[in-house]
């Protein structure tokens, strides 16, 4: 067997050399590959795991949160936790769940403050502008208001007090003759803190802070609000803005704000009676 | 012939220097590492407030910021550019380690250090040998990736696993199930491959050794006169490819330990019986001057003359 050459021997160490890096490079590539698909599973949230104040999207906030837990540490009543390797929220980010503990909105956002990065937007000042969720009464059958009972727990609690949840009457059908008085909560001003929920009286709490994007539908662009683009038009935009004229007996008219038909007083007694049962009844008595 | 007899690492040293000084460098390593971690504990335990967050970043003494460059590398890599809280706090350990040496990190600051330390002080005492290594330059292959998978997923995707800063973690914010991270390092370092954590794929370890390039502070072999090849230095360095630059038996080209990823965790300064090495400034390198003097010297040997004037 002849002796290799030099400039074989030189093709051998490099097929070596590239075959080595070819390798290093395949094993480190799976292992990156396979932590971007772990990392898509484990970037998840569970609905009921909610941020500190000043986080508007959540993956924006996984790219800018560096786990360090300032905002844990500079949270005064210790509700922030820093989640751990087995709690199903991403590892190191702050979370907090409403039933446990909730958000007590301090002015000063303290958590906001103390993170280095920005993760939490420092540009929120006035914490009632806050959106760490939106409270949503979830289930109707088992909250008590909904049996005629007056609770109002979830709106006396309410940091932003009879903004973010008002108190609307409702007829109670089941009897007949009294109301029922229903915690209804309002987007616009609903923080997502969580004292709602924490405070809910029954066993498992009937009202829930959820991620906006799971508590909120959304009515798709092309709906227009006729009433809406009237008042933006300053008149229908459709047909001429004519006001209806019912063609009425005399002695009636037609109130278009709302109180509807008046029955005016009339001096000369009619035909018949003035209810419409006594001419269709006629001859019967 | 009479049998040597087998010798355990350091006896040598201990029976010159004492027990202390050959275990110097390694105590102050383990009180550095834990009374880190003893100054984020104070804070949550007792409410001293010395420092306050984790290893990722944190406050000192409520004014000066600390962020991990490395972390904040990943952060830059997914597209977000952080308040300049962040950043100062990155540039004040990027500059400390880019003067103490990038790699002191690993061994006086991580905690994770302290278990590959004991997975090798095991092998050592049940003699266990495996054959399987990796190539010590995976670790940068792997801090490669981490940034890329970052930039691709727009998340923090290595802070999902990183055994390094979820074990800090784990012990100032609690622990959950963070020990398992620890086991599965232990027990990779301890049966399947040797230092194979630290010595070949943790990407912060790799990315703290570019940090270190210019490093003031290294391991200076000065008194190599005095060396014996015993190569206990050897035998106890962790980064193994590092010292060979400046021992006799493997060819010594300098006298300082210049390559990025020592560590300056001082083993080799406690081992050696004859105290050959010591840490110095990067500019301290004796060789040169050594081998003038030798010349110098031998230059007198070969001129009788002036060995007379001399005499």
């Amino acid at each position: 067997m002849s002796k290799p050459s030099t400039q074989e021997l030189g093709l051998q160490s490099r097929r070596r050399f590239l075959t080595s890096i070819a390798r290093s490079v395949s094993v480190v590539g799976i292992m990156g590959l396979g932590l971007g698909l772990y990392s898509k599973q484990s970037q998840s949230l569970p609905a009921t795991a909610l941020r500190p104040p000043g986080v508007s999207d959540e993956s924006d906030f996984q790219s800018a949160c560096i786990r360090c837990g300032l905002c844990v540490r500079d949270c005064p009543y210790d509700m922030l936790k820093l989640a751990q390797p087995g709690d199903n929220v991403p590892l190191g980010t702050p979370w907090f769940e409403a039933r446990k503990a909730a958000c007590e909105m301090c002015e000063d956002i303290p958590c906001v403050k103390a993170c280095p990065t920005g993760a939490l937007d420092p540009e929120l000042t006035n914490i009632d502008d806050a959106r760490m969720g939106l409270a949503v009464l979830i289930d109707q059958e088992n909250c008590i208001a909904f049996k005629g009972l007056r609770c109002e727990v979830c709106y006396n609690v309410c940091p932003v007090r009879g903004k973010a949840i008002t108190l609307d009457r409702r007829h109670n059908q089941r009897t007949g003759k009294h109301a029922l008085i229903i915690p209804t909560v309002h987007s616009d001003a609903c923080t997502g803190c969580g004292k709602c929920e924490a405070a809910c009286v029954v066993e498992e709490a009937t009202i829930k802070v959820l991620p906006q994007h799971l508590a909120q539908g959304k009515m798709g662009d092309f709906y227009r609000l006729g009433w809406v683009e009237k008042q933006k038009a300053g008149g229908s935009l459709v047909t001429p803005d004519l006001q209806h004229n019912y063609t009425l007996p005399p002695g009636q008219s037609y109130d278009y704000e709302g109180v509807g038909l008046i029955q005016q007083e009339s001096k000369n007694t009619p035909p018949f009676g003035n209810s419409a049962l006594d001419t269709l009844n006629r001859g019967f008595k | 012939m009479t049998a040597t007899p087998i010798q355990l690492t350091g006896h040598e040293a201990i029976q010159q220097k004492g027990w202390l000084k050959t275990h110097k460098w390694l105590i102050l390593r383990r009180l550095s590492q834990l009374s880190i971690l003893g100054l984020f504990l104070i804070g949550p335990l007792f409410g001293v407030w010395i420092i306050k967050g984790n290893m990722n970043s944190s406050l000192l003494l409520e004014t000066i910021p600390l962020t991990d460059p490395y972390i904040l590398l990943q952060t830059l890599f997914t597209g977000y550019w952080p308040e300049t809280t962040a950043l100062t706090g990155a540039l004040i350990v990027f500059s400390f380690y880019f003067l103490v040496g990038g790699r002191s990190y690993c061994s006086w600051v991580c905690p994770i250090n302290i278990v590959t330390d004991f997975s090798m002080w095991i092998r050592n005492k049940l003699n266990i040998k495996s054959t399987f290594s990796l190539s010590r330059n995976t670790r940068y292959w792997i801090l490669a990736m981490t940034l890329i998978v970052a930039a691709f997923t727009g998340s923090l995707v290595w802070e999902f696993v990183n055994p390094v800063s979820m074990v800090n973690r784990a012990l100032v914010f609690g622990m959950g199930f963070a020990w398992v991270m620890i086991l599965m390092v232990f027990l990779l370092d301890t049966f399947v491959s040797r230092r194979a954590w630290c010595g070949h794929l943790c990407p912060v370890g790799a990315f703290y050794s570019l940090l270190g390039k210019f490093s003031l502070l290294r391991v200076n072999a000065v008194a190599v006169d005095k060396c014996n090849s015993c190569m206990e230095c050897y035998t106890v360095c962790p980064e193994q490819k590092v010292i060979t630059p400046v021992l006799q038996s493997t060819g010594r080209v300098t006298s300082l330990i210049n390559d990025v990823n020592c560590t300056n965790c001082g083993r080799c300064v406690d081992i050696c019986a004859t105290e050959v090495f010591r840490f110095d400034l990067r500019f301290n390198e004796v060789e040169k001057q050594v081998v003038m003097q030798k010349k110098f010297q031998s230059n007198l040997n070969n001129q009788p003359h002036k060995k007379e004037v001399l005499s």
